[in-house]
């Protein structure tokens, strides 16, 4: 078997998409005009797929942020947080964001994805347990692969089911780690984490809450489910990113056990990869003084997301979860949802395709993500575009 | 538990799986002939969970190709269990 016989099936699948002159996984963006508006193919498009939650890729404050730190500091650190990369703004960072949730320290990596894979890989070696639900991020899946830790997968938003598996545990339960996300990518739905947690307070063991989409989305001050349910002092750890509602790039733990420190230094993928670039640490810092300052761009969110949810819902739609900012639309069949996709965006409307097995339970989503920039008028002509070919179907 | 009521139970929870239309022994590539993608396996694993009182660690995943296969690190999990 030759070494690149194992891409023949995804071959064929593109020549599949090829064929229909559809690549819903390259789309270009050719134009960016606002958080919430682009060109694509030469058409002005209405962008519903870039969790773009707070809408502050283009606040002003934000980009000024910026532009200074790059006038002063430059374009790149060009090495890694524990050589050459560690800038006053990193740590000042860590400092903030762990303040914001109050914790007592915190770790800035480069991306979301390697806030999971070096925590994961660092925390949960080859003799611990981790018990994830099972809809988790394919980060947490790899960060505990590197790690070689014991992995089992407990039911979508099932305490009982991971209750019953901290049982099967016995003794090793009281060092587990329990991983979670606040508000699941996909379709949208919130972990049911008070339960979690009292799993957690009857078993023992750790637990870490991945707040990716749920950071300045949901809770007083936008730190996320925890903070809605007043669970802060139970997450042992809280993981998330800048580049969703902070509109940045990069991600994060938080944490108040001592041993964080350690963890830096054991994380290969914080102490081999190049740290963030100092405009995006300036831009990041400034967009998370926005989030502590205020809650109204999260009011307009909730208020836009409600707004499409009750739109698609009266259009008869099958939606994935509750209102929240995404909104995910399940669609029978592969072909069919291909198609969807498409014909949205040939009708300006941008939003995500998500397909098996990829997808929890191997359904086809359109997945649609808000954003408090988006006007009334442009969620109303999402709604219409799906409603123009809802009276098609 | 035995090999061979461990193999008989894995049958009974494939066949409502795949719904009767394939026929299962112990060569059967859950994969291959089955049709299973990766994340309708792991699906297929929690429901043996429950069935055998096990946790099936994701990381052997790659071990099990075959019916036997999941047989035998089924009887593992629960000779492990018991120990």
């Amino acid at each position: 078997m030759g070494i690149f016989d194992k891409f023949q099936n995804l071959a064929a699948t593109r020549q599949q998409l090829e064929a229909l002159g559809i690549n819903p996984f390259g789309v270009q963006i050719e134009k960016i005009i606002s958080p919430t508006e682009g060109v694509i193919h030469g058409r002005p498009t209405i962008l519903a797929g870039t969790n773009n939650y707070l809408g502050l890729t283009f606040d002003p404050d934000c980009i000024a942020a910026a532009r200074t730190a790059l006038e002063h500091e430059g374009t790149g650190t060009t090495g890694s947080r524990m050589a050459n990369g560690s800038y006053s703004g990193h740590r000042k960072l860590e400092q903030e964001i762990a303040g914001f949730y109050g914790k007592s320290d915190g770790i800035v990596f480069s991306t979301g994805y390697q806030a999971n894979l070096g925590m994961l890989s660092a925390l949960a070696g080859p003799d611990d347990v981790v018990l994830l639900d099972a809809d988790c991020h394919a980060s947490i899946y790899d960060g505990c692969r590197l790690g070689g830790a014991e992995i089992i997968r407990f039911r979508h938003n099932n305490p009982e089911d991971l209750a019953k598996r901290m049982r099967r545990l016995g003794k090793r339960a009281a060092d587990a780690l329990i991983l979670v996300e606040g508000i699941y990518s996909m379709l949208g739905d919130r972990a049911p984490l008070k339960e979690i947690v009292d799993v957690k307070r009857e078993f023992g063991g750790y637990l870490m809450i991945d707040e990716a989409h749920s950071l300045g989305v949901l809770g007083e001050k936008g730190c996320g489910l925890v903070e809605e349910l007043g669970l802060l002092d139970d997450a042992d750890f809280i993981v998330g990113t800048f580049s969703k509602s902070l509109g940045g790039a990069g991600g994060f733990c938080v944490s108040s056990v001592p041993e964080l420190e350690l963890i830096r230094y054991s994380s290969r993928p914080y102490i081999f990869t190049a740290s963030p670039s100092p405009a995006t640490i300036a831009s990041t810092r400034c967009a998370l003084h926005k989030l502590e300052a205020g809650t109204h761009l999260r009011r307009r969110l909730h208020d836009n997301a409600q707004r499409l949810h009750d739109g698609l819902s009266a259009l008869g739609y099958k939606l994935g979860a509750p209102p929240s900012p995404v909104i995910a639309v399940v669609i029978d069949g592969v072909a069919e949802a291909l198609q969807f996709w498409n014909n949205l965006l040939q009708r300006g409307v941008y939003v995500n395709l998500m397909l098996p097995p990829a997808t929890p339970d191997g359904v086809s989503l359109i997945r649609c993500s808000l954003s408090a920039a988006h006007t009334t008028e442009q969620i109303d002509a999402v709604c219409a575009a799906f409603a123009e070919l809802r009276a098609q179907a | 538990m035995e090999y061979k009521d461990i193999l008989a139970q894995l049958y009974e929870e494939l066949a409502s799986f795949t719904h009767g239309r394939v026929a299962v022994d112990e060569e059967t590539e859950l994969a291959g002939q089955l049709d299973l993608d990766s994340l309708q396996i792991m699906n297929l694993l929690l429901f043996i969970e429950d069935r055998f009182d096990i946790s099936i660690p994701v990381s052997i995943l790659p071990d099990i190709k075959t019916v036997k296969d999941l047989a035998i690190q089924v009887e593992k999990l629960i000779q492990s269990s018991e120990a």
